[in-house]
């Protein structure tokens, strides 16, 4: 026991999430253990101290004895962290021994935006619906945006095996055990587990644990990066269960809520974690890859609607009944930092032959609404069908696996079976080059 | 001697603090928490319990900690040498500090107090003056930037001396002025202001009579936003807020700009700091950097920081108004800040507005707005504030307090609309629901009479009018089908789409069509409207369709031609001949 620990064991009040009690000089943001529970002040009012009890308040009498910490939640950071599990906050769980290392406050101040560099590097993933049509940059934040019942994890898992990282931290909220088991069995899989680090907390956690851990997981890819100068990506599943955790406690506290019972800081709660991704002068970078999941498809809710004004974009997954699989949205997905290394890191046509092969798919679209009207198609509209099925087939479906030239080389064989050079709409010097696979 | 206090609570960033002395409302106190120095400011005061919100991170405070009063309200630095600088909300420069992660407490100085600046006198002594007359000037880059009597001065001054033509840095005293007590007091290149209050100092403000050009076709043509005018730009995330903001940053006619970033994502920060160095700007040839400010508060820094950085950004556009110079104001977004206020309304456990907005939202942007606007200098010249301010509506919903009070205080309103961004009709602004008020405005009609070409507003409206029209023909044939209705609905709807596509649309990442100029949007609108007032007459709606294509195509062709080129004439020609 520290020697400036207060202990104190008379609670004033008691709510489901938060208790309170007389208590003095303690700090805005310390941790307690309030009846054996970690838990960390939330409001100081004279001298009545309001904290959060991460695991709930069920059973805590109101003589229970509350010991502060003195100090913030801190994670010890050191090389040791590769490969390990841990719970919200920063505990093993697998088994292995407690991390040694530097002790660091989590949640720690933000990176100097004139510090920052524009992100240039690309990350490749294989899945073509992202790198041929929504390319992703190292130090861009973007989420999946999807329904409880799309395989979001799996692509996510996809995405960080094959990324071109030297970390890859996973923050798990709400978790199901089932998907906390096959998060580490497909790291282990793919022999991974060396640059792999978790903070999962379960949905057999109580939920207002969660809000440790997309801190817990920013905290530690932060020594990667900046300490390190690594490549780090960040995988966050799922942001909405961390949203609802954050308005259990604002109503706890009887904060007026805004939209949607949401606190009215959301916006401010998620930006602190979101523009934790970077890229830094030394070469070190975060990537934040998310996930929200929607209700019933709805943008519109505070959850998503904010995240979409901090992140770099989107990802739509989306059922197609064409094909019968699962693809990346080519019209409501994007990434805002595409441009950042299109046709720049990638082959000249890049961006031509993304363009003309998305235009391709509306009119495709267009066609089927015509015949679920009842109207005739033309020949061009029978083409674009076709070509439809089988670019959603070949690159738009979240099981492709190939490279950004053949996915390139894919979309030019696709136009050459369908369609004119002039229905492409390609500029003349491309065609000459590319078409027919010349 | 300063009020000192304790702290007595915290919720987050609202901590309050028994004073032992008078506190006033907005006043700046430092709060100590263990040695180090934390801004805050002073949001209420209740009894001798001053509610503050700091603009720091408040982790580790402790109830009992020390807080000095600085009897002053929150102020920024105004000299030579704000121009090209990046600040953050309390216009620390954050170029100049040194590490990769902002400290708590680190304040840095805005301005350079070494460098040497070539002086040249206005003033003689003897010379009558009153706040914000010029008695010099510096080249700050390319502009004339003029030494001012502070605006905090009251009454009437007389010039004592003035130092001659010289390399002075912004320290020295370059005047001393007597006033009408006869006591001198010494003037030096820079003085500060609290940025809640607008700088006055000028004689009239009167409406504004002229646009500012922004080179882009759907503002200037079809809804022009006047010099000193306010404007607004709600839209949902996705549809090119940004990019239409930093086109007109890019491209406005003004000879400063400050961009306010304003809880918006870094590396969009980034992007500028990148971009902007290596840019031109198209009305001087000279860096766009050396007229830029850029204020950076992003969305992951602190909160209460957001709303200053509104104001900073503000008065360092009336500053320069004062000199008689054009200033454009950014801010990205006006949301943020109403949130920001709103969470600490919250915090406060003030009563909620709607949407948990502070009641008082619509009064503080019209507030905000109503600082923007031409005026006429004590010399009888005019200098101008332009703003224009994004709004990010929750849901995309446009029915939000932020949306709704913004709508009562700007001029003008630039609605971007998912269905035109999703259909890659960029830049998304809506051609019906978007308006400017300033159309109506007689002085700017004779304006436009004059600089443009006579009955140009009429044409405008005629425009909009064929949009309109051609907008309600679709509506009948999505409902009645392509034979269902009689073929002047499809010359009516495709001639709307002629404007669309060759009017409203821009390419903003072309480098002719990006930048559009008035004379070479007058000449697009006569070409576009001699078109539509034409009769066509078609056999199936199949031949409009690809009659109307083609000539689409090559009008936008014209679009991507430098100005009367030989393509540009070329595609003109040929226009011509598809027409005759």
């Amino acid at each position: 026991m520290k020697a400036y620990q207060k202990i104190y064991t008379k609670l004033t009040g008691i709510t489901k999430a938060t208790v309170s009690l007389r208590a003095g000089g303690v700090s805005n943001d310390e941790l307690a253990f309030v009846h054996g529970r970690l838990s960390q002040i939330v409001r100081i009012k004279g001298d009545v101290v309001t904290l959060q009890v991460f695991s709930g308040t069920e059973g805590i009498p109101s003589n229970a004895e509350v010991v502060f910490l003195g100090e913030p939640p801190t994670l010890k950071v050191g090389d040791q962290l590769s490969g390990r599990f841990f719970d919200a906050y920063g505990h093993p769980i697998d088994g292995g021994p407690e991390v040694e290392g530097e002790e660091r406050q989590i949640g720690g101040p933000s990176v100097n935006p004139y510090k920052r560099r524009q992100p240039s590097q690309l990350i490749p993933t294989g899945i073509a619906g992202i790198d041929l049509n929504n390319t992703l940059v190292s130090g861009q934040k973007i989420p999946f945006f999807a329904d409880p019942d799309q395989p979001y994890n799996q692509v996510m898992a996809d995405v960080a095996i094959r990324a071109d990282v030297d970390k890859i931290i996973l923050g798990g909220m709400g978790l199901s055990n089932d998907d906390y088991l096959y998060f580490k069995d497909r790291f282990e899989a793919a022999g991974a587990l060396d640059k792999i680090i978790c903070f999962i907390n379960t949905t057999e956690n109580p939920p207002v644990e969660r809000l440790l851990v997309p801190d817990m997981a920013l905290t530690a890819a932060e020594y990667f990066a900046v300490d390190k100068n690594e490549k780090v990506l960040v995988l966050l599943t799922d942001m909405t269960l961390y949203a609802d955790a954050l308005s259990i406690v604002s109503n706890r506290m009887d904060q007026i809520p805004s939209k949607d019972s949401m606190p009215g800081s959301l916006y401010s709660d998620l930006a602190k974690i979101y523009e934790k991704a970077v890229q830094l002068p030394s070469g070190g970078s975060i990537t934040i890859i998310a996930v929200t999941t929607l209700n019933d498809g709805d943008i519109t809710h505070a959850i998503p609607d904010n995240t979409g004004y901090i992140t770099e974009g989107q990802l739509y997954l989306k059922a197609d009944t064409d094909t019968g699989k699962v693809i990346i949205d080519p019209f409501r997905s994007l990434s805002r930092l595409k441009q950042l290394v299109q046709n720049k890191k990638t082959r000249e046509d890049h961006s031509q032959v993304m363009n003309a092969s998305v235009r391709l798919y509306a009119d495709a679209q267009n066609a089927k609404t015509k015949l679920e009207n009842g109207f005739d198609l033309s020949d061009y509209d029978h083409r674009c069908l076709s070509y439809a099925k089988d670019y959603a087939r070949e690159l738009l479906a979240i099981d492709v696996n190939i490279s950004i030239t053949e996915m390139l080389d894919t979309a030019w064989k696709l136009f050459a079976k369908y369609f004119s050079p002039a229905e492409t709409g390609i500029k003349q010097a491309l065609i000459d080059k590319y078409w027919n696979g010349n | 001697m300063k009020t000192k206090g304790i702290v007595t609570g915290i919720v987050s960033n609202l901590v309050t603090v028994k004073a032992d002395g008078p506190v006033a409302e907005n006043e700046i106190c430092f709060i100590d928490l263990a040695g180090v120095k934390m801004m805050a400011e002073v949001i209420k005061v209740s009894g001798d319990t001053a509610s503050v919100q700091v603009f720091e991170s408040t982790r580790g405070l402790r109830g009992g900690d020390s807080v000095e009063f600085e009897g002053r309200m929150l102020e920024v630095t105004l000299g030579p040498g704000l121009l090209s600088s990046v600040y953050d909300g309390l216009q620390n420069d954050l170029t100049t500090m040194e590490s990769v992660f902002l400290k708590r407490g680190e304040y840095t100085d805005p301005i350079n107090r070494e460098k040497l600046w070539d002086f040249t006198p206005i003033a003689k002594p003897g010379d009558k003056v009153i706040a914000a007359d010029w008695l010099g000037e510096v080249k700050e880059g390319w502009l004339p930037h003029k030494i001012m009597v502070p605006f905090s001065f009251k009454g009437g001054y007389t010039v004592k001396s003035i130092v001659p033509a010289g390399q002075y840095n912004v320290d020295t005293v370059i005047a001393v002025l007597t006033n009408a007590q006869g006591e001198d007091v010494p003037v030096t290149m820079t003085q500060k202001w609290p940025v809640k209050v607008a700088i006055k100092g000028y004689r009239e403000k009167p409406r504004p009579d002229r646009i500012m050009e922004t080179g882009v076709r759907v503002i200037d043509t079809l809804n022009p936003i006047a010099e000193g005018g306010t404007g607004f730009i709600p839209g949902p995330f996705g549809c090119g807020k940004t990019v239409l903001q930093h086109a007109i940053a890019k491209q406005g006619d003004a000879d400063v700009i400050v961009m306010a970033a304003c809880g918006e994502r870094a590396n969009e920060v980034v992007e500028i700091f990148t971009e902007f160095p290596e840019l031109i700007d198209p009305h001087t040839g000279r860096h766009l950097m050396e007229r830029t400010t850029i204020i950076c508060n992003t969305s992951n820094m602190p909160v209460a920081a957001r709303e200053a950085s509104v104001y900073t950004a503000m008065t360092i556009c009336e500053y320069y108004r004062a000199m008689g110079l054009k200033c454009l104001l950014l801010a990205d977004s006006t949301s943020r800040w109403a949130q920001a206020l709103r969470e600490m309304s919250n915090r406060m456990e003030e009563l909620p507005g709607a949407d948990a907005f502070p009641v008082d939202l619509s009064a503080i942007i019209s507030n905000f707005y109503s600082r923007a606007g031409t005026v006429v200098l004590n010399n009888g010249q005019r200098g101008a504030v332009t703003f224009i301010g994004t709004v990010s509506p929750a849901g995309g919903n446009l029915k939000e307090p932020v949306t709704e009070s913004t709508k009562k205080a700007a001029r003008c309103f630039y609605a971007l609309e998912q269905g035109r961004a999703d259909q890659k009709r960029y830049p998304a602004v809506g051609p019906l629901e978007s308006y400017s008020k300033y159309l109506d405005y007689p002085e700017i009609q004779a304006y436009l009479d004059k600089t443009v070409e006579e009955g140009w507003v009429e044409k405008v409206m005629h425009a909009k009018n064929l949009i309109r029209r051609g907008k309600e023909a679709a509506e009948q044939i999505n409902i009645l089908g392509d034979d269902g209705v009689p073929m002047s609905y499809h010359v009516n709807f495709w001639k709307s789409e002629l404007i669309d596509f060759v009017i409203l649309q821009q390419d903003g990442f072309d480098p002719v069509d990006s930048l559009c100029p008035i004379e070479r949007q007058r000449f697009m609108l006569d070409l576009v409207l001699g078109i539509c007032d034409k009769e066509f007459e078609f056999d199936d709606y199949e031949k409009c369709r690809s009659f109307f294509s083609s000539l689409i195509n090559e009008l936008r062709q014209m679009n991507y031609s430098e100005f009367k080129s030989e393509k540009f004439n070329a595609y003109n020609e040929s226009v011509k001949k598809m027409i005759a």
